[in-house]
């Protein structure tokens, strides 16, 4: 069967970071593979999500040191900026990495058929570009791999002008000089941080009680704080009521415990979440259920279909690029029958924010682990304990890290402040060794470095910190 | 008489501890099970529990107390029908080790039983984080599953790992944990049965038992402890009988030729086998039962273990209210506990418990065989080769394929009665397949 050159052991929908790592696994493995794309190589994370976002941060990482760079011994007089440069920066970044995607493909042998993929049998899918027909493909197994979008609600409709979603957020042709956020999650947050470095005014707003839902509860109040320090305005518990489109700028009515105020600013920005691809992609011709607009898999990413598997945004949260790389790979080797194939633990998958202070997390926040019924053991450290953090002149942060009190387990941890996302990976080594707080105390940390302070943040749940 | 409570020795390295916390205070009730202090050593903490049922008369160390040797007496239990006046006369200087010192007590512990086959230990702490010592092989096993044995006090020989090149996780330990109370409540009212808690079998006793004869060894993986524990259990324990009937199967497997050829349905004489047992058990549901001390229970749900040889072992997987299922979902269940019980894939759920046993060895040609109950199963039936025999049909000589089926009843809860009704039920079955469209 898989001879005809539309023929393939394995399809997969969509070229993503789920589906593109999918089929390079898939092609080690010695399966002939195919990946449908209708627009870029590398999906939304690529083009117009994770790496762009973080080209752009990077510019305003460095212009808020150049405006500080007295404090580093240097005078810089009329710093200016060009909107349009740092965003050609950022796409070129994009493109770069998608042609990168690209050589990859060609590298591992893997077909990339140009088009929009339907599956019209449960193996089958129908491609078709700009209205027209470009092919029927067979594969013995397919994985539907066609992320998510932008969430909107009643109301709160993006318009690709005045109010904007996370793809024109990161193409502006000028920093507007006031941004309402509205939604604190990682998206929002970050383009709040980007733009507020960059000189807007932001105004963010967030229905639930705390911004950064996910985190850490202190996790939360510090990132507040700091973002309040920096001239952010945040309402939690906020309500959006409605948004009044005037000629160049949006008012919004916000209703907090009752009470009902106004803000208004030259653009809004809709993070209030994603939802699945799950339309149009044929399912209904399946056995795949849909819920709450995921696919419903098991924990090899099988749907209800057999052959027919889902992977990344598409089938729920965390909704993280290396989640879906790790799916498309799971997937993959579960489908080749390899042995060591093994399904994910969600709490050792690390989430990050590249926000200024940058947040990293991973396992439970301490109010799940007591939930759950865990007697915790704690330990904090602040950068302000730390060499490094206050020789590269960034003393605001801290590394928390919790312990169950009976077995040593480490449950969580939960950092802020500059670099943390790139320490995380040690504690999200460590959970998957399943260490214990012996190991970490035992593990030799280099000096002077921030990561030292994850060494700390452990000794200071135990035998004591020795630097605070 | 009330008894010392000593400080335990949670290691055999461990030569004193911490009184960490005191979960009782003097005067609560104590029953044999409940935890009454945490000890702390450098290495964990642990919980201490009681042996006996009683009142926590006199705490002698105080909560936070460093330093306490092992067996030093920490606390004085009271025992039922005593009062403060026994205090007084009670010692709390270190008496003979009537109350089981070095040892956690753990009286109705169900695990672990076995010691690591190390130097011959005379107190049975378990080997803790261990498996090194005397054993030539290392153990390998994540530091959080290492811990947790500890503090479980679980053989770790005893168990198999499925982290990455098969090391112990805490999955692991997790299942074995949860091994341990899944026997049978009427099995483990008898402790001092418990075989394994005295001599331990080593292999220079077995091998001068051989003469001397050379050898050379398998090792001994969890899978092999927990079958060796259970049978020993089962056979010392449970008052076997056996019942056989021969059963025509001509009928049987034209059926089954007819699903194949008209249905494209391929099943096997197994799958029947099962179902015909389960429906059986349905008509006979006082052979659907397990014995208790406290009263016999008669299982609602019909839930069959399978025997599934692996390639060095065995595993039960179940199929739970196989009366309900059809015989393609039978089948199809079959195959897929089949294919991850060799891939060790199985989740505790899929081969902890059932109501019922079945073995079949007929594809090895063995004509017929007496089994061992799975406690806490009531019975196990042993399923034989079916083969072309010489029969008696109407006075005269014929040919049928007959299998032959043995099953081995716990006397305590299926008398001679019942193991003979359910077994005419389950040979009226198989005989008439058409039954099964009932």
């Amino acid at each position: 069967m898989a001879d005809s050159p539309n023929s393939f052991d394995l399809i997969v929908l969509g070229g993503g970071p789920g589906g593109y790592v999918a089929a390079i696994r898939a092609a080690q493995l010695g399966m002939k593979t195919a990946v449908i794309e209708r627009e870029l190589l590398g999906g939304i994370c690529l083009n117009w999500g994770c790496i762009p976002t973080k080209a752009l941060l990077r510019s305003s990482e460095v212009f808020h040191i150049m405006q500080h760079a007295d404090a580093y011994g240097f005078s810089a007089k009329e710093i200016s900026f060009d909107p349009k440069k740092i965003v050609a920066r950022s796409r070129k970044v994009a493109k770069q990495l998608s042609d990168g995607v690209g050589f990859l493909m060609k590298k591992n042998k893997v077909t990339v058929i140009d088009g929009q993929g339907v599956l019209i049998g449960p193996s089958t899918l129908g491609v078709t570009k700009d209205g027209k027909a470009v092919g029927e493909y067979q594969g013995k197994n397919v994985i539907l791999a066609t992320g998510a979008r932008a969430r909107a609600l009643p109301g709160l409709e993006p318009d690709g002008k005045l109010i904007w979603t996370y793809r024109e957020a990161m193409v502006p042709d000028a920093i507007p000089k006031s941004l309402l956020v509205i939604g604190s999650g990682a998206i929002g947050i970050e383009f709040a941080s980007f733009y507020r470095d960059m000189g807007a005014a932001v105004t963010v707003v967030e229905v639930l009680d705390k911004i950064l839902p996910v985190e850490d509860d202190e996790v939360s109040a510090f990132a507040q704080k700091q973002f309040e320090k920096q001239g952010m305005t945040i309402h939690v518990g906020t309500n959006v009521k409605a948004l009044k489109k005037n000629k160049n700028s949006v008012t919004a009515t916000l209703e907090k415990g009752g009470k009902i105020s106004e803000v208004t600013a030259d653009r809004v920005v809709l993070a209030i979440g994603i939802v699945g691809n799950v339309e149009n992609i044929g399912l209904d011709k399946t056995k795949a259920r849909v819920e709450r607009s995921h696919v419903v898999v098991d924990e090899w990413l099988a749907t209800g279909e057999p052959g027919l598997y889902a992977i990344g945004d598409l089938v729920g949260p965390p909704w993280l690029a290396h989640k879906a790389m790790h799916e498309g790979v799971i997937c993959v080797e579960h489908i080749a029958g390899l042995a060591t194939a093994h399904p994910l633990d969600v709490k050792n998958i690390p989430g990050c924010t590249y926000c200024r202070p940058q947040i990293a997390s991973i396992g439970l926040t301490e109010k799940a682990a007591k939930a759950a019924g865990r007697e915790v053991r704690i330990g904090r450290f602040p950068f302000i304990g730390n060499g490094k953090a206050i020789a590269l002149g960034e003393p605001e942060g801290f590394v928390k890290t919790i312990f169950d009190a009976k077995t040593g387990e480490l449950l969580g941890a939960h950092m802020i402040g500059a670099e943390v996302t790139e320490l995380i990976q040690g504690f999200a080594i460590a959970k998957t060794l399943e260490t214990t707080e012996q190991d970490l105390m035992r593990a030799v940390f280099p000096h002077p470095t921030l990561s030292e302070m994850m060494h700390e943040s452990v000794l200071a749940a135990y035998t004591g910190a020795l630097h605070i | 008489m009330p008894i010392q409570l000593l400080m335990p020795a949670l290691s055999p390295t461990m030569t004193e501890g911490k009184l960490a916390k005191w979960s009782k205070k003097e005067g609560d009730a104590v029953k044999a099970g409940d935890i009454i202090a945490e000890i702390e050593t450098d290495k964990a903490t642990m919980e201490f529990e009681a042996a006996d049922d009683g009142v926590l008369g006199k705490i002698l160390v105080p909560e936070g107390a460093e330093n306490i040797a092992v067996n030093q007496p920490i606390a004085i239990l009271l025992e039922e029908g005593e009062d403060k006046s026994a205090l007084d006369r009670a010692a709390t200087s270190p008496m003979k080790p009537e109350a089981k010192p070095a040892e956690p007590p753990k009286a109705a512990a169900p695990n672990p039983p076995p010691q690591v086959g190390e130097e011959a230990k005379t107190s049975p702490p378990p080997r803790s984080g261990g498996g090194l010592g005397g054993g030539s092989s290392r153990i390998f096993i994540s530091p959080l599953a290492r811990r947790l044995a500890e503090q479980a006090k679980l053989d770790l020989g005893g168990i198999s790992g499925t982290g990455p090149h098969g090391r112990i996780v805490k999955h692991d330990i997790d299942v074995a944990m949860a091994q341990g109370p899944a026997r049978a409540p009427g099995a483990a009212a008898t402790p001092a049965a418990a075989p394994v808690a005295g001599a331990h079998l080593s292999k220079d006793q077995v091998a001068a038992l051989a003469g001397n004869a050379p050898y050379t060894e398998l090792p001994m993986t969890g899978m092999r402890r927990t079958v060796a524990r259970r049978m020993v259990e089962s056979k010392t324990t449970v008052p076997h009988f056996y019942l056989t009937v021969d059963c025509d199967i001509d009928a049987l497997m034209r059926t089954r030729a007819e699903l194949t050829e008209i249905a494209a349905t391929k099943l096997s004489v197994n799958d029947f086998v099962i179902k015909a047992a389960a429906v059986a058990l349905r008509r006979i549901p006082r052979a659907n039962a397990s014995y208790s001390d406290d009263a016999i229970l008669l299982w609602s749900e019909v839930n069959i273990a399978v025997a599934v040889a692996l390639d060095d072992g065995l595993i039960t997987p179940i199929i739970k209210n196989a009366d309900t299922k059809r015989l393609p979902e039978i089948s199809a269940e079959m195959k897929d506990l089949g294919l991850r019980a060799r891939a060790n894939k199985l989740k505790l759920t899929e081969f902890q418990g059932g109501t019922f046993s079945i073995s079949n060895l007929g594809m090895y040609g063995i004509k017929d065989f007496a089994a061992v109950i799975n406690p806490p199963h009531g019975c196990i039936l042993a399923v034989g080769a079916g083969e072309q025999r010489p029969v008696v049909k109407n006075g005269a000589l014929a040919i049928a394929m007959v299998m032959s089926c043995t099953l081995a009843c716990d006397h305590r809860v299926v008398d001679g009665a019942v193991g003979a009704q359910y077994l005419a039920e389950f040979k009226k079955i198989i005989e008439h397949p058409s039954m099964l469209l009932m």
